[in-house]
């Protein structure tokens, strides 16, 4: 049993409420033990760091000072929060003038050795995965799916330390896993522009819409993305005017799907273009009981 | 307008970004998603500070249509992440009392983040999202979305404190010492 201290984010019981549980539903399935840290703070998202550098940086020192009581690694499932977080760890190893700062700002000592690791990569290691393919009783058989990384998860490089930042494949990995079709395409990098979705959203409307053009060109039938700022500006903004609205699921509803999980129909509930008909077409929408 | 030769020294050294090591290959601004939207290029802000044009870039549109997607930091070939550059002139925009100039909204809507931030220790959407419709009047835009999210069960309606609400309170007067314009002072 694999265990893991958790840090779920704002965006856990507001726009990504299907993401967490999701993750959740997966984690549980493969045995995965997710621990809550105690009374955990905002990351300061992009607001904080553009209002002051120092404030960007002390947030998340204050829940890295939270998990480092938990001797676990840490796992983030929002790339925000987890670029966030470790922006801030970058400045405690490398700065020590920062370090220094943040110490005294957060009122804590900075504890070396801290792994903070993304979602996936939980779901990527070596035994987890065996398990996962042993698990997949419900291939995506059919789906064609274009996965979405943004921005937070591969950028900085320096940062993240998630391998090749212009074209990551670790998601098309996993899609093969689960038994669906990874779409090869060039938009899954591109920034969906969410931050200026609430002040200028006909700009995040029309980012949007190229990046589901972009799918679509590619011959994919649904994006699959991880962060609950991408799919709900995915889901939300593009507008369908010149094309068909794509489905933009989390990848743990995929991976919930493959794994047949219950109380999917809720997880479909919350999104703004339903997958339905998607998952109807290509047989995979789970039926009957309370599902 | 009177170049101001002290400008780029002071950004280089807040951002630690190496500007002079630009030599204008216009990569960042040709990877930028934002960059057809911005008065200023990403390569043209570098440039003016250069130039010392202090005013024009801290007054400018594009140092907060900048979503920090990093993008052209990774693809500069002289290794300048100019999203940093982009965090140092928008803390100097704040101080200097040019922030509300070009992107008023973009500022409030920042504002309003971090203040539910201060406020709850964690972002609550709802009562965010109201602050920032009374102060900028920018209702219509939002409402649709909000309703839509709420519909679906996202968007809890009261917010929950968290227990180190001392400790975000001091970690914010730290951070905000030196702020002159935002409305709200620790």
């Amino acid at each position: 049993m694999a265990e893991y201290s958790f840090y779920p984010g704002c965006t856990a019981h507001s726009t990504g409420l299907e993401y967490n549980l999701s993750l959740h539903a997966v984690a549980h399935a493969l045995g995965i033990e997710l621990k809550e840290i105690d009374d955990w703070n905002c990351c300061g998202g992009a607001a904080a760091r553009s209002i002051s550098n120092l404030l960007g940086l002390a947030l998340p020192a204050r829940n890295i000072a939270k998990a480092q009581e938990c001797d676990l690694p840490l796992v983030i499932p929002c790339p925000g929060c987890f670029n966030a977080t470790r922006r801030a760890q970058y400045a405690l190893i490398n700065d020590p003038e920062m370090r220094e700062r943040l110490e005294e700002v957060v009122e804590f000592k900075y504890k070396p050795g801290l792994e903070i690791v993304s979602m996936h990569q939980v779901f990527l290691e070596p035994d987890v995965l065996d398990r996962l393919a042993e698990s997949v009783n419900r291939p995506l058989r059919g789906l064609k799916i274009a996965s979405y990384y943004g921005c937070a998860l591969v950028r900085h490089p320096e940062i993240v330390q998630m391998g090749d930042y212009e074209n990551p494949v670790f998601f098309d990995r996993l899609v093969e896993l689960l038994g669906g079709e990874p779409i090869d395409w060039s938009y899954k990098t591109d920034c969906c522009g969410a931050d200026l979705a609430m002040t200028h959203g006909k700009i995040a409307a029309e980012i949007a819409d190229n990046i589901v053009a972009g799918a679509i060109e590619a011959g994919a039938d649904c994006l699959m993305a991880s962060c609950g700022l991408c799919q709900v500006n995915l889901d939300m903004r593009q507008t369908g005017k010149e094309q068909k609205k794509l489905p933009t699921f989390y990848f743990t509803e995929l991976m919930g799907v493959a794994l047949n999980l219950p109380k999917q129909s809720q997880w479909w509930g919350m999104h703004i273009v339903s997958p339905k008909p998607l998952l109807r077409a290509t047989r995979l929408l789970r039926r009957g009981g309370r599902s | 307008m009177i170049p101001d030769t002290s400008f780029a020294a002071a950004v280089q050294e807040r951002s630690g970004e190496k500007l002079a090591a630009c030599y204008q290959c216009l990569k960042c601004t040709a990877g930028c998603p934002l960059s057809s939207h911005m008065d200023l290029k990403p390569n043209a802000i570098l440039r003016m500070i250069q130039y010392g044009q202090r005013e024009r870039v801290l007054k400018s549109h594009a140092i907060w249509f900048c979503v920090s997607c990093m993008t052209c930091g990774v693809r500069c070939p002289n290794d300048i992440d100019i999203s940093v550059v982009m965090d140092t002139l928008r803390e100097m925009a704040i101080e200097e009392g040019y922030a509300y100039a070009a992107e008023k909204r973009v500022v409030q809507l920042h504002e309003e983040f971090v203040r539910s931030v201060k406020l709850w220790g964690r972002l609550h959407e709802v009562t965010f999202y109201m602050a920032y419709m009374a102060r900028s009047l920018d209702i219509i835009a939002s409402i649709p979305s909000g309703l839509a999210l709420m519909a679906r069960g996202k968007l809890p309606f009261l917010p929950k404190r968290i227990k180190g609400g001392k400790q975000i309170k001091r970690l914010f007067k730290e951070a905000y010492k030196t702020k002159g314009q935002l409305e709200e002072e620790a």
